[in-house]
């Protein structure tokens, strides 16, 4: 058998078949017997008002992240394009938050925001801003946003520059002598040739800000205050490992599987009939 | 309605290399302008400038009358077609055409008119709807044409528009072309290095040379009298033959000792040229007063069909002959090559041309 077949089973298809089994599994709370429920978990998954919660704020805070993280990172490539002087040092410079663990960079961001500490809370509070992302839920959740969307800039902006170098210079060459000034031809020419990028960055953003930010979210807010900050994946996480709901834990992995199956599902099928590929 | 001034135009790129060193050339309102030379000899930069795409150094660039250097591309009132079409890809045919009136806010229907109408001369009417990765080299071509027309600008550039097409379609769009810039009467420049292209669709052709101009004129007093050596060999296919002369007491002669016979009109006359079709060969061995006879060894023959050119090596050069029709002689053969007098060029020390 071929060894990546292997380890896709003993890696990928035996724990996901462990969690549709887990799913339909319920313990006692002394740990001293289970019992097969069927679908009992999910049904008491759904009906629980903090599930729900965690659904808005998990799609709050992927829709802010992945549009923060694109138009930013759009915006700083198409200046990176422009600049005359120092492009690689701005280019480097860019990239290097890429390489930092999201842990680090979510304690980066709790710190400069910290109130009673942070440089920038600091800042804020002084502009009038009663900053408090500890017990404030928007504030928290803006902080985490910022830092995860910072986290993601680096890599977009990779490969905007990527595909910003890619258009053909003497169409903008073409365009300018058609009449169009600098802003119409960014939106006619340059952004529908950059399409494929930009879909391709919407799928790996996604599922960025669904699943890759748990990391994120432990060391900035840990979900809180209260349960404003709690995404799906940081649910899963509390109800499995710190409350130890094993059957309700798997059940919400194995709804999240559905949703990224769905998502892609979606994007491959609607939105990727608008991009032209040159 | 646009004439074209260009006043000691030079190009300086910031790297320090000089691309275009001062080039002056004005063009009568609904001339074709025909700028020809080798690669890197600038005369693609020259047409950027005139575009707008490149910044000018020095001179200045003037349409009607107005200098138009600090005026940005946008708003300059020039169509060009490049030498890739440069087409919009994500656009229809259609659009590609009507993008550029859109952008200068002209009336929907009226867009709609001139865009089918333009389509209709260039025969595109049935292509509106596809995209440019749908079409051949030769539609591409007539859509970027058509997009540059429909505008109605006052200045058409050209970027070397054929090169990406085979020899036949070439032939087709170089004829057509030329009818279309006559029939709509707007001031062009046309850049290309095919000296058959440059010669049949010049109204003034413009011979480039290492960012200078050789020559300018009406193409065939282009090739009747080259003004340089470079000008020689460039303009006319095969090349003219070039032959260099050594002084002696007794009049000139030719590097391997050959006397030529008749003087020189200048003294200071070191090259000596001529066209393969004002040359022709004999194998008799009579005296031929007034002309010019060189003994030589047929290299190769070349029969194009109407036509055959004899690579003959004489006077320690190479030369080439043309003769019309078959050619009787063969490779080995020993003849001698006669040019007439009064069809030879002289140049100087400096490849400049003395008469």
């Amino acid at each position: 058998m071929a060894p990546q077949l292997a380890i896709t089973l003993v890696f990928f298809y035996w724990p996901a078949g462990q969690a549709l089994y887990q799913s339909m599994l319920r313990q006692d709370p002394f740990g001293l017997r289970t019992r097969f429920v069927w679908f009992a978990n999910f049904r008491k998954v759904l009906a629980d008002p903090a599930y729900l919660n965690s659904i808005q704020v998990t799609v709050v805070f992927s829709l802010a992240t992945a549009i923060v993280a694109m138009v930013v990172a759009l915006l700083l490539a198409v200046m990176a394009e422009k600049a005359v002087r120092g492009k690689g040092l701005y280019r480097t410079l860019l990239i290097w938050p890429y390489a930092v663990a999201p842990a680090i960079a979510g304690m980066l961001w709790l710190f400069l925001f910290n109130p009673s500490i942070g440089s920038l809370a600091y800042l804020l509070r002084s502009l009038g801003i009663a900053w408090d992302p500890l017990l404030n839920g928007t504030h928290a959740m803006i902080l985490l946003v910022s830092a995860a969307a910072w986290k993601q800039i680096s890599y977009n902006f990779l490969f905007f520059v990527a595909g910003l170098q890619a258009v053909p210079k003497t169409l903008i060459e073409a365009a300018a002598m058609d009449g169009a000034g600098e802003t119409k031809r960014f939106w006619t020419i340059v952004f529908p040739l950059l399409a494929p990028t930009t879909f391709f960055l919407l799928v790996v953003n996604t599922v960025y800000a669904l699943f890759d930010t748990f990391g994120i979210v432990h060391a900035v807010t840990g979900g809180g205050p209260g349960k404003a900050t709690e995404t799906l994946v940081y649910k899963v996480y509390n109800d499995g490992f710190v409350n130890l709901i094993l059957g309700d834990s798997a059940a919400q992995s194995v709804i999240l599987m559905a949703i990224v199956i769905a998502l892609t599902a979606i994007q491959f099928r609607y939105v990727e009939r608008k991009v032209h590929y040159g | 309605m646009a004439t074209v001034d260009l006043r000691d135009v030079k190009k300086v790129y910031p790297s320090g290399v000089e691309a275009v060193k001062g080039v002056s050339i004005a063009i009568p309102d609904k001339e074709l302008c025909v700028l020809v030379g080798p690669s890197g000899c600038g005369k693609s930069t020259l047409l950027r400038m005139i575009a707008g795409l490149e910044t000018i150094s020095a001179g200045t660039v003037a349409i009607d009358g107005k200098v138009v250097n600090a005026i940005g591309p946008t708003e300059r009132d020039i169509a060009m077609v490049f030498q890739n079409y440069a087409l919009y890809p994500h656009m229809k045919v259609y659009d590609n055409m009507a993008y550029g009136l859109r952008n200068r806010g002209t009336p929907k229907d009226e867009i709609d008119s001139r865009v089918r109408s333009t389509a209709k001369v260039l025969e595109l009417s049935a292509l509106l709807d596809r995209r440019p990765r749908e079409l051949s080299g030769g539609q591409r071509q007539r859509v970027a044409m058509g997009r540059a027309i429909v505008r109605n600008p006052k200045i058409f550039l050209f970027d070397e528009p054929l090169s990406n097409l085979d020899a036949k379609l070439r032939g087709q769009m170089r004829v057509e072309i030329k009818n279309l810039q006559r029939t709509l009467g707007v001031t062009s420049v046309y850049v290309t290095h095919d000296q058959l292209e440059a010669m049949t669709l010049a109204d003034i052709l413009v011979v480039m040379n290492a960012g200078l101009v050789e020559q300018t004129g009406a193409p065939l007093d282009v090739y009747e009298k080259p003004a340089s050596t470079f000008v020689a060999s460039f303009i006319g296919a095969p090349p003219m033959n070039l032959l260099a002369l050594t002084g002696s007491s007794s009049g000139p002669m030719l590097a391997d000792g050959t006397a030529i016979g008749f003087a020189a009109p200048e003294t200071q006359a070191v090259t000596l040229g001529f066209r393969p079709e004002d040359a022709d060969v004999t194998f008799n061995a009579e005296a031929l007063p007034g002309a010019l006879v060189l003994p030589a060894t047929v290299e190769a023959v070349e029969p194009v069909g109407a036509e055959s050119f004899l690579h003959c090596a004489a006077a320690g050069s190479r030369i080439i002959v043309r003769v019309s029709g078959r050619a009787t002689a063969k490779p080995g053969d020993q003849l001698r090559v006669v040019a007439k007098a009064e069809r030879l060029h002289w140049f100087d020390q400096a490849g400049k041309r003395v008469d």
